[in-house]
């Protein structure tokens, strides 16, 4: 399989504050690769990296073929990246639907549209013309990721999607995962939840202290090894 | 068409219609009083584009009324050009100037723009004071010639401007309504509600902030055009000045609910009323003013028109958009 995204020896700073050493990474179409590590680790920050919130001149990261770091944000979004991000963030002024059409800004080519979101989660229809800030977190979390489908991109990235939502919540929302992989859409997701990650990916990376101390297939990873690269612990002998 | 829909046509229908035969029932003091009422209004909404459905807080809209307003007088006098061709005109070199003046303003975000807005409008304000053609600071008027060129007799002159404040105010409302219906109004929403999210979407919120100062600026420039141009007479005060130009229309907007077409109408209804009874107060009019603002505010944020919604969820100007989008 041929490389959608990588990023080569990726350094990224904060101002003065340098937040991801030496990154490499790389995903292929359709993959599903899960990123986890502990708070601070630069999950996060990698994200915001790929959307191009987190400008990174001169670095290697190529997409599809274009360089990503001579994009801005709005651009990458064209391009097929698109985010449903940590905490949501719905434009809370807007109806359930108004949202999920922003997400058709940038107009791609796809199979995703109103109708195949609100297949998807279908409590959206119902729920179309509430205010967004009246969801359950749950169902704003739907509206997230439906935000993010809209715009039929290559690469879902999915932050922190069970963040605060309970496991009956959580698991509705990842048996949604196949049927968006369904169209050759890769899916990058960071879990707080090792169980999780494992479950629905095809690989992962581990980040401490911003650099990958732990990359494999997620099924064949060994539990120790994973929390040891996630909290820094030498292998404890079992 | 539902029952609703017929009221609501049939309520715009009343009023328009009503406004348009102004010249033939209203005196002149009532007249005078309408266009006022209209170039107010008119701001107001303008104003409301830009902080209430955009986020873009100015208090320096006063910079586009003065030039707006300087630009006819100076095409009418030094270029000879007829006023009516002026009007539009004075809109277009307004937003040409606000053009630069945006990537100063741009520099500054928040509070600072807002800050940053009224030293523009200064400086504006300075920069025409110096100028002895126009005045300097005692500022001009327009030579009877002009004026007799406008219209054939003073009532003629005075039906003409009140069409054209009634057709500015009734495009302007209109068309900020068509606006927040459409795709732009959606990503001017979500940019107020959440920039870098409506950037992750692939909204270019940049390009929208200066598109959107930029057209604001030339309408504010067209209504200053009008509004000097019924004076007949223009002083830097007068034309840059924050009270009339940004204290009153932010007052007129905040008291009747900022990001809705309907708060601005409210608010224009009670600034009216207010200032019928209590303009001969002197400076205790302000105080007033300023005092009634306070209380709206703490009851409800959302001004009269939140009020009125807490009571019943209507809508004059629905926004939502259909699911076809």
């Amino acid at each position: 399989m041929t490389d959608l995204l990588t990023a080569s020896s990726l350094d990224a700073f904060y101002g003065d504050f340098q937040a991801l050493f030496g990154v490499n990474f790389r995903i292929s179409e359709g993959e599903s690769v899960a990123l986890i590590g502990a708070n601070g680790a630069g999950k996060s920050t990698f994200l915001k990296v790929l959307t191009g919130l987190l400008p990174v001149p001169g670095q290697s990261l190529t997409f599809d073929g274009t360089d990503l770091t001579q994009h801005p944000a709005h651009e990458i979004a064209k391009l097929g990246i698109a985010m449903s991000p940590e905490g949501r963030r719905l434009f809370p002024s807007l109806s359930v639907r108004e949202n999920l059409l922003l997400g058709a800004t940038v107009a791609r080519e796809g199979p995703w549209n109103l109708q195949a979101v609100e297949d998807l989660f279908p409590i959206l229809t119902e729920k179309a013309n509430t205010p967004s800030t009246l969801l359950s977190g749950g169902q704003q979390q739907m509206v997230a990721i439906g935000r993010a489908l809209m715009a039929n991109p290559k690469i879902l990235l999915l932050d922190e999607v069970s963040l605060g939502l309970a496991p009956v919540i959580i698991r509705d929302i990842y048996s949604a995962l196949p049927r968006i992989r369904e169209n050759g859409t890769s899916v990058i997701l960071v879990e707080q939840d090792i169980g999780q990650a494992v479950a629905v990916s095809d690989r992962l990376y581990c980040l401490q202290e911003g650099r990958i101390s732990l990359e494999g297939p997620s099924a064949t990873l060994d539990r120790a090894d994973i929390s040891a690269a996630y909290f820094g612990r030498k292998k404890e002998h079992a | 068409m539902s029952t609703q829909n017929m009221f609501r046509l049939g309520l715009f229908a009343l009023i328009i219609g009503a406004l348009l035969l102004g010249p033939y029932w209203a005196s002149r003091g009532t007249m005078r009083l309408l266009i006022e009422v209209f170039y107010f209004l008119a701001l107001a909404q303008i104003w409301n584009l830009l902080a209430g459905y955009s986020g873009l807080i100015s208090v320096g809209q006063q910079a586009f009324v003065g030039l707006g307003g300087y630009l006819i007088f100076s095409l009418a006098m030094f270029a000879g050009v007829p006023v009516l061709v002026g009007l539009p005109l004075a809109g277009l070199l307004t937003a040409l100037i606000a053009w630069p003046t945006a990537f100063v303003a741009f520099r500054l975000s928040g509070p600072y723009f807002a800050i940053g807005t009224w030293v523009i409008a200064e400086v504006y304000r300075l920069v025409f004071a110096q100028i002895p053609a126009l005045g300097g600071g005692s500022g001009i008027s327009l030579p009877a010639n002009i004026v007799k060129a406008m219209a054939s007799s003073r009532s003629a002159r005075e039906s003409m401007t009140y069409w054209i404040a009634l057709g500015i105010m009734l495009a302007v409302v209109l068309g900020i309504w068509a606006l927040m219906r459409s795709r732009v109004g959606l990503s001017l929403s979500a940019m107020r509600d959440d920039d870098e999210a409506a950037i992750s979407v692939g909204v270019e919120t940049r390009k929208l902030k200066f598109l959107i100062y930029i057209v604001t600026a030339g309408i504010t420039g067209l209504i200053g055009a009008l509004i000097f141009l019924q004076k007949l007479r223009v002083t830097p005060d007068a034309a840059f000045s924050v009270n009339e130009w940004s204290v009153l229309v932010i007052f007129i907007v905040v008291i009747g609910g900022i990001g809705t077409l309907e708060g601005p109408i409210l608010g224009i209804i009670l600034f009216f009323v207010l200032r019928e009874f209590l303009a001969d107060l002197g400076s205790w009019y302000m105080v007033i003013l300023g005092t009634v603002s306070v209380v709206i505010i703490l009851v409800e944020p959302k001004g009269l028109w939140g009020l009125i919604q807490r009571w019943k969820p209507v809508s004059l100007f629905p926004v939502t958009r259909r699911s076809d989008g």
